[in-house]
């Protein structure tokens, strides 16, 4: 059942999705012994450079300038269709997987070619990183799609998603952490965190996303950063409806226990970003690999079962 | 139906009159505007076709065996008509343009194109075995000659050859396969054919020769071999009628036979899903691997054609399970896709001619920085690059879309078959999808951003309107068909209908979950574009929005970077071309960097077509060493051939007259 209050959940995305950076900080600021920045931080960075002008290089067309207000309009339409729970998206439609996909691939797309825009080497470097992850990535959205398509019925997204959890057996909890932990790899990478990439590194020679966006600056810079949590959001809420089970609590629950899901997972990004390393480049294509085969096998679990 | 004849007349019309007429901007034109008016006539009844009246057949006496002069329009072949009458005007008034600076004499190239645009025409209406193998030889001989256009260049001749010989290889089976279809019948004539049983053996050795004749046209991987040599040396838009349009009609050959043959056994569309997927993925590797841009460009119609034949095969394997959504979705998507890269692969062939003839160079690593210099050109090779990546809310979208919504739809009957299709078509689809989008992003971040690479680059400028015309109409075509989709996948029923030879009215109702997700993808396409320019005037509102100042690049602080410095395309995409490396077989060559004070360094990969050199090549030779004795009977000496005549004569005399007859 949709109504206008549906609108009410990517209202909330676009109104929470930079505390989540917030925790993540929180969370590696604790690991490391320090304070830390307040979790409002990324909200005053993100006004403060709204308040500010803009530098653009003297190499760069109009792409440079026509790719933040892309990025941020494929993020901000994503929102609008991911479900909490049994609470329908207020964008639901046949295939809106498809396009949800296809959005963050026109996104990257918009990311990739305005890097290339400035002419920068170190901006080519991360772009080609980019693409080739991203080609390796896709398939193993779709995988994982694949099977939850199998478990609930083709249709839109919440319905998928709603289908999933409403009976969630022995076999189908296993199925949907192995999906999880796919999706969860693919988090990583498309949101650049550690193993994948380094938000935080000073070399740039060995960025992936954050080397594309170095000359970026003001309102530009404002979009593409609430853009990048925005995409978090994005993931993160599809593997929240995965393994909360959400849908046994009444309809009133599920908003405070989506969002304590969506801080969990949060504190486990900022986790493995704590204790693990990052990975060499050449590696990561295997990690890539490595997540389709979870749901390769979520696949076989579902067929077995 | 006469009326589509005579508009095949009149293109044929206007390249006789080029050749008789003098001087060389007369020529083009008059040759253009023959396309021009025969196009227009021919849509007439291509229309009226697509609606519910299909023009009356007409069928005259031929002298040939078992031939007779029919044509007919129905659902398949009126769609197959729309890419050939959109893109055929435009490509030759882009011709205009693009002909104009040449010293040689255009009127072959004018006189060819016109009777290639007519052959390809009358091919999808021909409805007898015999004429088909006619006008389609004409088709393939007409553009040969297009193809060797440049012939004082070897590499020309050499591509031309291999165009040659790849295309009668193709001819060949298909004349195999036409002896075999008439076998027993009095007439080649298509309903004839359709009319006859046949065994299932019989019937997948058909298939098996219509896959090799027709692949060899269309571009199936290892049939491809003559399309990264065919289309960089063609004219550009010659490559774009041939690479957007006439490859196509090898998949249209393939669904006529298809629904002459009688219901297909699931075999068949699993082999079609393998052609696909082999081909799709192989074909974009190859791209992402060149440095030409108009090769690139050829190998990415390998990988279309493999997108398209795995709509076919999903379609295929839909007939032979009965299931009427993935015969709508898998036929659907497949045929959509037609056109849609007929759209864009034609627009990125005249863009890349644009550059060509604006800048001398073809090679991705010398451009750069074009968008500045050549913007409307930039703008819409722009488009069509999102396009063939299938972004929304572009047209290559709309044709992905289906196909995935048939693998997913497919699951509800959840057999195995169904649950290894939608695994190929998924992943398939979704790494075609990911390379295709490096591949573009290298070939379109390359050539028109940052700074140019060399000098010719730099000197480019924008050109000329009968060449920029005809690349913002397809531009505004890939767009528009990405907002119409439902109506697209209403249009591409008909033809759909008549592979499936189902009742329209239950294909549409299949259709129905797909035209509703379709019509939530043109709104949230409406929505971004309206959010992005929402947010676009937004940041001109900021406080200091209009604040902008400008300075070099950045670049972690170089104080002087030059446009050598940059990241070119071959670097761009060797992480990619490192992971197929085992498929591409990419040669490296270079000398290696030593000491402090390193002197002149050189690097140089080159992937050759694997498919041509670990195939073709030995294979050819063993073919030549074996028939090497032969050529010893080839030494000049007329009288001898005089015997060999009278030799061959009197043992057919023998034969004929012989009682073992």
């Amino acid at each position: 059942m949709t109504s206008h209050l549906n609108w009410g959940l990517p209202l909330a995305a676009w109104l929470l999705s930079p505390a989540i950076l917030g925790i993540i900080n929180r969370v590696k600021a604790f690991f490391a012994g320090r304070k830390g920045p307040s979790l409002w931080q990324p909200y005053y960075d993100l006004f403060k450079l709204l308040r500010k002008g803009s530098v653009y290089s003297r190499s760069t067309s109009g792409i440079l300038r026509a790719a933040p207000p892309v990025i941020l309009a494929c993020m901000a339409i994503c929102t609008t269709m991911l479900p909490w729970g049994t609470i329908e998206s207020p964008v639901s439609f046949v295939g809106d997987v498809i396009l949800l996909a296809y959005l963050l691939g026109l996104a990257r797309f918009a990311t990739v070619l305005a890097a290339l825009d400035t002419g920068s080497s170190f901006e080519g470097m991360g772009a080609s990183r980019e693409v080739q992850y991203a080609a390796l990535a896709e398939p193993s959205f779709f995988l994982g799609m694949l099977v939850l398509v199998l478990h609930s019925g083709f249709q839109g997204l919440s319905g998928i998603l709603s289908g999933i959890s409403a009976h969630t057996g022995h076999g189908g909890g296993l199925l949907l952490l192995l999906v999880a932990g796919s999706w969860f790899v693919l988090l990583l990478t498309e949101n650049s965190r550690i193993p994948i990439d380094d938000p935080n590194t000073h070399l740039e020679l060995t960025m992936i996303h954050e080397v594309m966006v170095l000359d970026y600056s003001g309102p530009d810079l404002a979009y593409i950063l609430y853009a990048a949590a925005l995409k978090l959001w994005i993931f993160s809420a599809l593997i929240v409806n995965l393994i909360f089970p959400l849908h046994s609590l009444p309809w009133w629950l599920q908003i405070p226990a989506f969002l304590l899901g969506m801080a969990l997972v949060a504190v486990l990004v900022g986790v493995v970003e704590s204790i693990l390393a990052r990975l060499r480049l050449l590696q990561i294509p295997k990690i890539l690999i490595g997540s389709a085969t979870l749901s390769l096998v979520a696949l076989i679990v579902k067929w077995m079962g | 139906m006469v009326l589509f004849l005579v508009g095949c007349g009149f293109a044929v019309l206007g390249g006789v009159i080029a050749l008789l007429v003098n001087g060389s901007k007369p020529a083009r034109w008059i040759a253009t505007i023959g396309v021009w008016i025969g196009c227009g006539l021919a849509s007439i009844p291509v229309i009226s076709a697509l609606g519910d009246q299909a023009p009356h057949p007409v069928q005259w006496a031929w002298s040939m065996p078992g031939g007779s002069l029919s044509f007919a329009l129905d659902g398949l072949s009126a769609f197959f008509c729309l890419p050939i009458l959109l893109v055929s005007p435009l490509a030759a008034l882009y011709g205009v343009g693009y002909l104009a600076g040449h010293a040689r004499s255009l009127k072959a190239v004018l006189f060819f194109y016109n009777v290639l645009v007519a052959s390809m025409l009358m091919l999808v209406a021909t409805r007898n075995g015999l004429l088909f193998l006619v006008v389609w030889e004409i088709m393939a001989i007409s553009s040969f000659f297009l193809v060797i256009f440049d012939d004082e260049h070897a590499h020309v001749r050499r591509a031309g050859w291999t165009y040659l010989v790849a295309t009668h290889i193709g001819t060949a089976a298909l004349l195999a396969m036409f002896a075999l279809l008439g076998a027993g019948a009095d007439s080649l004539d298509f309903t004839a054919l359709a009319a006859m049983g046949r065994s299932l053996t019989m019937a997948t050795v058909l298939f098996a020769l219509a896959v090799i004749g027709f692949g060899s046209k269309a571009g199936f991987f290892a049939l491809h071999v003559w399309l990264p040599q065919a289309h960089p040396a063609a004219p550009s838009h010659v490559s774009a009628l041939m690479s957007g349009v006439m490859i196509k009609t090898g998949i249209y050959g393939l669904l006529r036979v298809l629904t002459l043959l009688g219901a297909p056994s699931a075999g068949w569309g699993w082999t079609l899903v393998i052609v696909g997927l082999s081909s799709g993925i192989l074909g974009v590797a190859f791209a992402l691997a060149q440095h030409d841009i108009k090769r690139l460009l050829a190998y990415h119609s390998v990988e279309n054609i493999g997108i398209i034949t795995l709509g076919l095969g999903a379609g295929v394997l839909g007939l032979s399970w009965g299931q009427p959504v993935l015969i709508m979705l898998g036929f659907g998507g497949g045929i959509l896709h037609v056109l849609n890269h007929a759209v864009f692969k034609s627009l990125l062939f005249f863009g890349a001619g644009a550059v060509a003839h604006s800048t001398g160079l073809r090679d991705i690593d010398h451009l750069g920085g074009l968008l500045k210099r050549m913007r409307w050109t930039g703008l819409t090779f722009l488009v069509a690059s999102a396009a063939i990546c299938g972004l929304p809310p572009f047209n290559g979208f709309v044709s992905e879309f289906l196909i995935y919504v048939a693998a997913f739809s497919g699951l509800h009957a959840a057999t195995p078959g169904t649950v290894v299709l939608a695994i190929g078509i998924l992943t398939g689809l979704a790494l075609i999808g990911g390379l295709a989008a490096a591949c573009f992003a290298k070939a379109f971040g390359m050539v028109f951003l940052g700074e140019p690479r060399s000098d010719h680059a730099g000197g480019a400028h924008e050109v000329g309107p009968t060449m920029r015309w005809p690349m913002m109409a397809l531009a505004v075509a890939c767009l528009a068909i990405g907002l119409l989709a439902p109506l697209a996948v209403r249009g591409v029923l008909p033809a759909v209908a008549v592979v499936a030879g189902g009742d329209p009215g239950a294909l549409l109702e299949a259709a129905g979950g797909a035209i509703r997700g379709l019509t939530g993808v043109v709104y949230t396409s409406v929505t971004l574009l309206l959010v992005t320019g929402g947010l676009l005037l937004f940041r001109r509102l900021l406080p200091r929005g209009k604040q902008q100042t400008e300075t070099g690049t950045w670049d972690c602080g170089y104080a002087r970077p030059t446009p050598r410095m940059q990241y070119t395309a071959s670097s761009f995409a060797q992480p990619l071309v490192d992971l197929f490396r085992t498929l591409l077989g990419t040669r490296k060559r270079g000398t290696a960097v030593r000491g402090f004070f390193p002197p002149r360094a050189t690097f140089e990969t080159d992937t050759p077509d694997a498919a041509h050199e670990r195939l073709f090549v030995p294979l050819f030779r063993s073919i030549d060493r074996l028939v090497a004795p032969i050529r010893r009977m080839q030494h000049g000496r007329v009288h001898e051939y005089l015997l060999y005549i009278a030799a061959t004569l009197v043992l057919l005399l023998l034969f004929w007259k012989a009682p073992i007859r």
